[in-house]
């Protein structure tokens, strides 16, 4: 079991996540996470979806996401050289000195944006991949995370290679 | 200018359509009023979902499209089962239902549905029209997806402002559909078909394990060509009966659950298992790791998305059923000697021949052993669901593809009246016969309205054992005999039939079966058969829940 993370290209409709979406539930299947919007082709939008699941369930999800007739194109990008991102925001509490100091050093060290300062709190905003999100908001939690959102994950495949409708 | 009912209805015509079963309501008053005077006939039923059911049962009759119509809310929600039962089964029905005007969309308005949300996991596609304009592409394609690639029901949701709305006339029509999301493969990949060769020329003890996905596909006389030269023994599903002749020497009947013993014994002892359009459903393969423990596994079918759903297989061939027996044929150049495994699969049919009591009483296989006799094949057989749907496959001996309609994946109880009503509409030469039990056949009994008002010459064939005798069966053999609320009041079904104005003929012995069969296939119209059958008789053989097909109860040995 490990996660897989899926770009699929879909016809940009009314509907088209709602039938995505209640697929993998009805069948089953965990979504670990969703990002959606447009893309590239105007009437296109490219769905990142995170699986978990062994090969053969992998392979089941994207057959049974290829059938949808909403969906142009599925590929698992796990397989292959991609760049994956995430993007958060954080906002921790800060009301001391040294402590403001300290999370402005944190950001700092994770290339974190400081995009709200406010009397007793700072918004970060982190991108990265979900291990980095991850390590910024442990390092955080002793300051105290007030608030966190974090995105899907968005993935590309790396050099000229695309994920294109085939037809 | 045109409405958009109009439009929808030349859009219909230009699909072929010359049937719609239907049932009317607020927001299809546009639609009903083209209808009126329209070319197309319109059936109109007693209950929606026998509407979905006329439809699927037209369509597999047909092997064409069928249509129906609801309208909005109640209606739309009606046909749920109906489009489910015809999902399972792979059947291309396209249903079209009202919906409020799209100003009030989301807005809980008087007998709103949200129907393309609630059937999104029952159909291959569907659609909700918002502009008349679109009505010409979205049926054309809902037609298209519908009887395509791996057939389904689709959708089409038309709000009554759009039906009522004015289209420019003269509009072109697209010729042809092409969808970048649905692109099915119907050439099976030629390595893959050599390879399956390879194992077929290897193999001494092949097996095919032939379903619907053949009927479908029209592959009938490919599949019988394919056995007969690499001399291979054939056993159907339950949705592949008559895909090849029941009577064929080399066919081992129906394997599974209520398989014969021959086919469940060849399953497992196969060396080579050639599965051509077919699921692995766990009604077919009892315990999947013991299902062909044996056997190399070839996997024809058209859904990509089947092969090693349930089974690990090792020759994928994904194509159109038809077109790859096509290809096996035209590049096979040799096969095995199968003389010994023939003779040891007859061995076990002259060992274990299907059987029941014949001490007097009044048996249900033997009125549809009566029914296969008389009727020789040439008949539509259509089922309900449950005891009467397995003694008609296993003592009915079907010998053409389209002559057996039943609901196999979804098994929806209520189904075999207003399928076989549709069923007629489509082989209005064919005698058309449901086989029912007194429990399945009050779920749609109303339909017996339809069949009178039309005059519909269906011969309903009631094995009546006053239970929901296959939910006893199983009560008897696996909750110690605790009948919990299966056991039915007697209903007398002629007189029930009668006050509808059709006939019918109660028998309670076995002497008079055969004639009442003759005289209700000789009556112009519609006729009701009671027989009045053992309460406790058993379908057998049978695999118990979660064992192996080779482990069978309720076995006869000669």
């Amino acid at each position: 079991m490990k996660p897989h993370t899926l770009s699929v290209l879909v016809e940009n409709r009314a509907g088209v996540l709602s039938r995505v979406a209640g697929m993998f539930s009805r069948r089953g299947f965990n979504i670990e996470s969703l990002a959606v919007g447009t893309c590239e082709e105007p009437d296109m939008s490219r769905i990142t979806i995170v699986v978990n699941g062994d090969d053969g369930v992998v392979e089941q999800v994207m057959k049974q996401t290829n059938k949808l007739i909403d969906v142009i194109k599925v590929s698992d990008l796990t397989q292959r050289e991609s760049v994956e991102r995430e993007l958060a925001l954080i906002k921790v509490a800060a009301e001391t000195g040294p402590a403001r100091a300290e999370i402005l050093q944190i950001a700092d060290i994770f290339r974190a944006l400081v995009v709200d300062v406010g009397a007793k709190t700072l918004v970060l905003q982190v991108t990265g991949d979900t291990g980095k999100i991850d390590a910024l908001e442990k390092l955080l939690r002793q300051y105290g995370i007030k608030e966190f959102v974090r995105t899907g994950k968005i993935a590309l495949l790396r050099g000229a290679k695309t994920v294109k409708s085939s037809k | 200018m045109k409405t958009g009912a109009r439009t929808l209805i030349e859009a219909l015509q230009r699909e072929g359509v010359d049937t719609i079963f239907g049932y009317p309501g607020g927001v299809v008053l546009p639609i009903y009023d083209e209808l009126y005077d329209s070319s197309i006939r319109h059936i109109l039923v007693r209950h929606e979902q026998a509407a979905a059911h006329a439809a699927d049962g037209y369509a597999r009759a047909s092997g064409r499209v069928g249509v129906c119509l609801a309208t909005s809310g109640p209606g739309a929600c009606n046909l749920v089962t109906g489009i489910a039962t015809a999902y399972m089964d792979s059947i291309p029905v396209v249903a079209l239902t009202g919906q409020v005007p799209t100003a009030l969309l989301g807005n809980d308005a008087f007998q709103e549905s949200d129907i393309t949300g609630i059937t999104m996991p029952v159909t291959k596609h569907n659609y909700l029209v918002k502009d008349a304009a679109d009505i010409d592409r979205v049926v054309r394609e809902a037609f298209y997806i519908a009887r395509t690639g791996r057939p389904g029901p689709v959708l089409i949701d038309l709000p009554k402002d759009v039906t009522t709305s004015q289209v420019k006339a003269g509009t072109p029509v697209p010729e042809t559909v092409s969808l970048r999301g649905y692109q099915p493969t119907y050439q099976g990949h030629v390595r893959q078909i050599d390879k399956a060769l390879d194992l077929i020329a290897r193999a001494e003890r092949p097996l095919i394990y032939a379903g619907g996905g053949v009927v479908l596909s029209g592959a009938s006389a490919e599949l019988l060509e394919f056995m007969e030269t690499a001399a291979i023994p054939v056993t159907t599903t339950l949705m592949g009966l008559g895909a090849v002749p029941g009577d064929h020497p080399l066919c081992l009947g129906m394997l599974g659950m209520h398989g014969t013993q021959s086919a469940n014994y060849a399953v497992t002892e196969c060396d080579v298992l050639i599965a051509v359009g077919v699921r692995f459903d766990d009604r077919v393969t009892g315990r999947i790791e013991t299902f062909a423990p044996n056997a190399a596994i070839v996997h024809i079918d058209i859904d990509p998305a089947e092969i090693g759903k349930n089974k690990k297989v090792d020759v994928p061939i994904v194509g159109d059923v038809r077109a790859v027996l096509q290809a096996l044929l035209r590049r096979m150049q040799k096969h095995g000697d199968t003389a010994n495994w023939v003779s040891r699969i007859n061995a076990w049919k002259a060992q274990y021949p299907l059987g029941y009591g014949d001490d007097g009483h009044l048996r249900p296989q033997y009125v549809v052993e009566q029914l296969s006799d008389i009727l020789k094949g040439e008949g539509v057989i259509v089922s309900e669901v449950g005891q009467n749907q397995m003694w008609t496959a296993l003592y009915y001996c079907f010998r053409k593809p389209r002559t057996w309609i039943t609901s196999g994946g979804l098994g929806t109880m209520g189904y075999g009246l207003p399928a076989a009503i549709g069923a007629h509409y489509a082989r209005p030469d064919m005698p058309v016969v449901d086989v029912a039990g007194d429990g399945s056949i009050q779920m749609n009994i109303q339909e017996f309205g339809t069949v009178a008002q039309y005059d519909i010459p269906v011969k309903v064939v009631i094995l009546n054992n006053m239970y929901l005798g296959m939910v006893r069966q199983w009560q008897e053999l696996f909750y110690d005999r605790r009948y919990s609320y299966t056991e039915l009041p007697p209903v007398d079904f002629v007189k029930i039939a009668n006050a509808y104005g059709i006939e019918g003929i109660t028998v309670g012995e076995k002497d008079g079966v055969r004639e009442a069969i003759e005289a209700a296939l000789a009556a112009d119209g519609p006729f009701v058969l009671d027989f009045r059958v053992e309460r406790e008789e058993n379908v057998f053989p049978m695999v118990p829940a979660g064992a192996a097909i080779n482990e069978m109860i309720g076995v006869r040995q000669r």
